[in-house]
């Protein structure tokens, strides 16, 4: 659409545009509803740098390194990444992994996969050198480069192979300069007029491209998705299908999929999930590593492998395991496999009648919000509230009389329905958490590493309890009726859109989002409908510029241009 | 050697591929341009370091017996006795929440750290990060952050929202300061590296290609893209100590390889690691790597092995012992993180330097979220500092501040290292009112 007028006439028709643009921004929001939220710029969170590289490089570059920690922001880290910068320590990991990256893509062994032209390892050759950097540099920047900008990518490995006397490690820096380059790591919104709404803004094709592909796949777009950006594609209704289809279908819709349950179940807390091993030896490392894959595989099961009800994810009987958590589970794995080839993880349906079934019972849910020496109801109820049915618990008030609690904990013989009885008996203590103990109280059959106990203290465990009127016997009760409750369902579609989005929904974006669940009941709780009427919404691709920009040009700066040196629909081969 | 020959010419003309094996002799331009603080005879550059102990002391424990000059330590803090003459204790200090919700074991955490609360998530850089600005914008390390009980936490904030993370483990603290990129400022023979020379002018050439992103952002993500430029600098200035013939320092020795460790919640962790982190930061300090570090005792998971309760639970659910009249589970906590503190201190004054120790030259703060956890009060704090950075403060007094914001603590401590601020915090915990007595 863009192609054609040369790239400073465009630039000129850009900038003069803007005034008008933003007056027209600034009516359309005095009138109610469908306003779009404001456009973010966000950080690549660790997962998406790892996926960029290995989709990019090959998925056997060691990124030799780590990232920062996330931040959480509306419960999500892809939320949180847009208010997020690199510290110092961060920049140095950033760089350091940047030179890895660099070094082993131009190795002797990877660098005849990413370089079709050979030149002597000490001289410069100049129209190598930006061949690559200009493959390179579209797929990394998600977009194809200036002139200006490959040119100083050109230069920087023209210097860097003459300072190194090397022509590899001369292209590598330059390549590792754009994997620290801001433009690399934090994801900019380009901001157009929507030719569709008078005043209105909308994403440009390229910004489009990442929009989407995060969202999918949780990387930057692929070589074919670059080229529908190019070529208009991706800004007509039936291109926009046609990608979807294409990329529902890819092996790395899973990866999109994983992304988002171990963003939206806070699995990143596995990091430093750790038990007493005294209290706990079957708890390790390996054991907890294996029950987060346990629960997403459970999940990918349903909503992937089977396309079945998302509400599933609560209910099933259907799991995975490997011998390891079999001994956490109390049942006989064994590793076993076609041709002798033996699979750690073997599909296990338990009983009707056991008290395992979906995600809330298992290891990744229970180990996962308790202390490290004992179970914890009122945190696991917190956990079930905030992370699968987007409740906010409030935060306890600051003058607690525990005075009360300390009498029944002194005790230390009674069951955690007991002790926490005394909460209802504190009038300011009772409000919240008659809304989390209940609910974690069904959970007490699974003490704080996850395994099952028949008894607290020596006191059997009752395991009844009550959801939002709902009343159950026991865990798979209450799984029921969290599977049944409107929150759960409504609660994937607004993390979805949040995580798509990068921040919550606006109020102008609420009538999409009701759309979204409406549709999303109508059509039996298929997330994979649900991922893709989002992936083909409008909404997902209009956006107004931040509030908190300034009075000059605010956030955008309007174009991205297709260089027309740069017409390669190569992606760099694998 | 001319002195107009500037580091950048210098390093110019080896880019320029003339001279990569040359070992550089001592100059006096690239001293300068270091910090003169390392030129021989001037006094060492002063270090800043923060401690931060969630879940405090128990009242009635810990106030000295007398105010001014010439206290005594009361009993929970006795264990720092051998640094009474250096310290200073401030009582009756208070965190103001100006009407916003008390979020427990938090609020009190951010005011003391950044003088205020946040709104929403843009919060205020915490103290430490302006008096690195001042003490220490050209060391190899900005700051260092250490968690201590495991976990990546850290109280470390920076503008434009950038956190500083901790590093939870002494090995991998050790390979980041001494590892590979340390460059001996005593060795023999100094060679400038010739990659790092690549690496130096490729980033020189890239300069005004990222710099093109601020002309298109709002107000919000100029301000993160500031601080990753400020994040970038450091690197270059990593690059551009390795690249310089460094100065003779005297006293740098470099430390034995940390040993791998297990990053932990039981005390046995906490103990053998603070003791590592603690040799660390003191041959990194006497090695001028850097001059601000940030400790987080991270006590909220902290449990003895086999312990069902972590120091946290028992400060709500352990009752008060009838006849010691506190809770006494939770004061063997209170014991064992001061003796942590007294631990830390010792390795930093074990390390000579000339006449004095690495502590000498250092003010410690230590700061806590609540004046009593049990019941969560954020008044009557304890708040402490140790060592005079080389006569920066003046010590051995206990101060009394009743009701005053705690703020006027760290408005001190930031006086002191010659951030030039007269007033911190916001709203009531903003203070224009510094310790004067403390004052040199």
């Amino acid at each position: 659409m863009m192609i054609g007028p040369p790239r400073k006439w465009l630039l000129a028709i850009a900038f003069i545009g803007l005034g008008a643009v933003v007056a027209g921004v600034v009516l359309e929001s005095r009138r109610p509803g469908n306003v779009p939220g404001r456009a973010v710029t966000r950080l690549l969170t660790a997962d998406q740098y790892r996926n960029i590289v290995a989709d990019v490089f090959g998925d056997d570059i060691d990124l030799g390194g780590r990232l920062e920690p996330d931040l959480r922001a509306d419960g999500l880290l892809a939320v949180g990444a847009t208010q997020v910068s690199i510290a110092p320590a961060g920049m140095e990991q950033y760089d350091a992994m940047a030179r890895a990256v660099a070094n082993q893509i131009l190795d002797a062994n990877h660098r005849t996969a990413v370089m079709p032209c050979r030149p002597a390892a000490a001289v410069f050759d100049e129209p190598c050198a930006r061949g690559f950097l200009h493959k390179v540099g579209r797929l990394l920047y998600r977009r194809p480069l200036t002139q200006s900008e490959l040119d100083a990518y050109v230069k920087a490995a023209q210097i860097g192979t003459q300072a190194s006397g090397s022509f590899y490690d001369g292209v590598g820096l330059s390549v590792a300069g754009m994997l620290s380059s801001p433009k690399f790591l934090f994801r900019e919104e380009i901001l157009e007029p929507d030719p569709d709404h008078k005043g209105r803004l909308q994403l440009d094709a390229y910004s489009r491209a990442s929009q989407l592909s995060f969202f999918l796949w949780n990387s930057a777009p692929d070589g074919l998705l670059l080229d529908a950006a190019a070529n208009g594609e991706l800004n007509s209704k039936r291109g926009l299908a046609h990608q979807v289809d294409r990329m529902m279908t890819s092996p790395r819709l899973e990866e999109g999929m994983r992304a988002f349950f171990v963003d939206d179940f806070r699995f990143d807390e596995f990091e430093t999930l750790a038990k007493d091993a005294m209290l706990f030896p079957k708890f390790s490392a390996t054991v907890a590593a294996e029950a987060r894959e346990q629960t997403l595989r459970t999940i990918l099961d349903v909503v992937l492998t089977r396309d079945a009800d998302y509400r599933e994810i609560f209910t099933t009987k259907r799991t995975f395991l490997t011998p390891e958590l079999g001994s956490v589970y109390q049942v006989p794995i064994f590793a076993a496999g076609p041709n002798g080839a033996p699979d750690e993880w073997q599909p296990y349906e338990f009983a009707k009648s056991d008290p395992r079934g979906g995600i809330l019972t298992q290891v990744a849910f229970t180990a996962l919000h308790s202390p490290a020496g004992r179970s914890s109801p009122t945190i696991r109820g917190k956990a079930l509230r905030e992370i699968m049915l987007c409740q906010t618990v409030p935060s306890p008030p600051g003058d607690v009389d525990f005075s009360k609690f300390e009498l029944a904990s002194a005790r230390g013989d009674s069951t955690a329905r007991v002790r926490l009885s005394v909460h209802a008996t504190v009038p300011t203590c009772a409000g919240c958490h008659k809304i989390m103990d209940p609910l974690g109280l069904s959970l007490e059959h699974f003490d704080g590493a996850g395994e099952f106990r028949a008894a607290d203290h020596g006191a059997p465990i009752d395991a009844s309890g009550t959801l939002d009127n709902v009343s159950y016997a026991d865990s798979s009760g209450l799984a029921q009726a969290v599977a049944q409750n409107p929150a759960a369902s409504s609660c994937l579609v607004e993390r979805l859109t949040a995580r798509a989005l990068g921040r919550a929904p606006s109020s102008g974006e609420r009538l999409w989002l009701t759309q979204l669940k409406k549709s999303f009941a109508s059509d039996g709780y298929r997330m994979k409908k649900l991922m893709r009427d989002i992936a083909g919404s409008d909404a997902l691709y209009r956006a107004s510029t931040p509030t908190e920009s300034s009075g000059r040009s605010g956030a955008f700066a309007t174009v991205a241009i297709p260089d027309p040196l740069l017409t390669s629909n190569q992606e760099l081969s694998k | 050697m001319k002195s107009s020959l500037t580091r950048r010419s210098m390093l110019r003309g080896m880019l320029g591929g003339t001279a990569v094996s040359l070992a550089l002799p001592f100059l006096d331009c690239f001293l300068n341009e270091r910090g003169t603080a390392l030129a021989s005879g001037a006094p060492l550059p002063p270090v800043f370091g923060s401690w931060f102990q969630n879940l405090s002391l128990n009242p009635g424990r810990w106030k000295p017996d007398r105010v001014g000059a010439g206290f005594q330590n009361n009993v929970e803090l006795k264990v720092l006795d051998p640094f009474r003459e250096r310290m200073n204790v401030i009582s009756g200090c208070k965190y103001f929440l100006d009407g916003r919700p008390l979020e427990t074991h938090v609020s009190g955490v951010q005011i003391a750290t950044m003088g205020s609360l946040p709104f929403g998530t843009t919060s205020d850089p915490s103290l430490d990060t302006f008096i690195a600005e001042v003490i220490g914008p050209r060391t190899r390390f900005r700051s260092v952050e250490i968690a201590l009980s495991g976990g990546r936490q850290s109280l470390s904030r920076g503008k434009g929202g950038v956190i500083n993370p901790s590093e939870p483990s002494p090995a991998a603290l050790y390979a980041r300061l001494f590892g590979a990129d340390f460059r001996d400022p005593n060795a023999a023979n100094f060679t400038p590296d010739a990659h790092d020379m690549a690496r130096r002018s490729v980033l020189s050439a890239l300069t005004d290609e990222r710099r093109q992103i601020m002309a298109q952002v709002g107000a919000a993500d100029r301000a993160r893209l500031d601080a990753y430029f400020t994040s970038v600098r450091q690197v270059e200035q990593q690059l551009d100590i390795a690249l310089t013939a460094p100065a003779p320092i005297e006293s740098c020795r470099k430390p034995e390889l940390a040993p791998q460790d297990e990053p932990g919640k039981t005390v046995g962790a906490v103990e053998k690691n603070n003791k590592l982190f603690a040799q660390l930061m003191a041959h990194a300090i006497a090695c001028d790597q850097t001059r601000v570090f940030n400790v987080n005792f991270g006590t909220q998971g902290l449990r003895t092995p086999g312990g069902i309760r972590d120091w946290h639970s028992l400060t709500h659910e352990e009752p008060i012992d009838p006849q010691l009249g506190y809770q006494k589970d939770v004061t063997w906590f209170i014991n064992f993180a001061t003796g942590t503190f007294a631990q830390f201190l010792h390795e930093l004054d074990g390390y000579r330097e000339g006449a004095g120790s690495v502590l000498d030259r250092a003010v410690v703060l230590w700061q806590t979220d609540h004046g009593y956890a049990r019941t969560h009060t954020m008044d009557d704090l304890p708040i402490l500092t140790i060592g005079s950075a080389a006569g920066r403060l003046k010590t051995g007094m206990h101060i009394v501040a009743s009701g005053d914001p705690s703020a006027r603590v760290g408005l001190t401590v930031q006086q002191a290292m010659g951030v030039s601020i007269n007033s911190w915090g916001r709203l009531s915990n903003k203070t224009s009112k510094p310790l004067t007595e403390l004052l040199a």
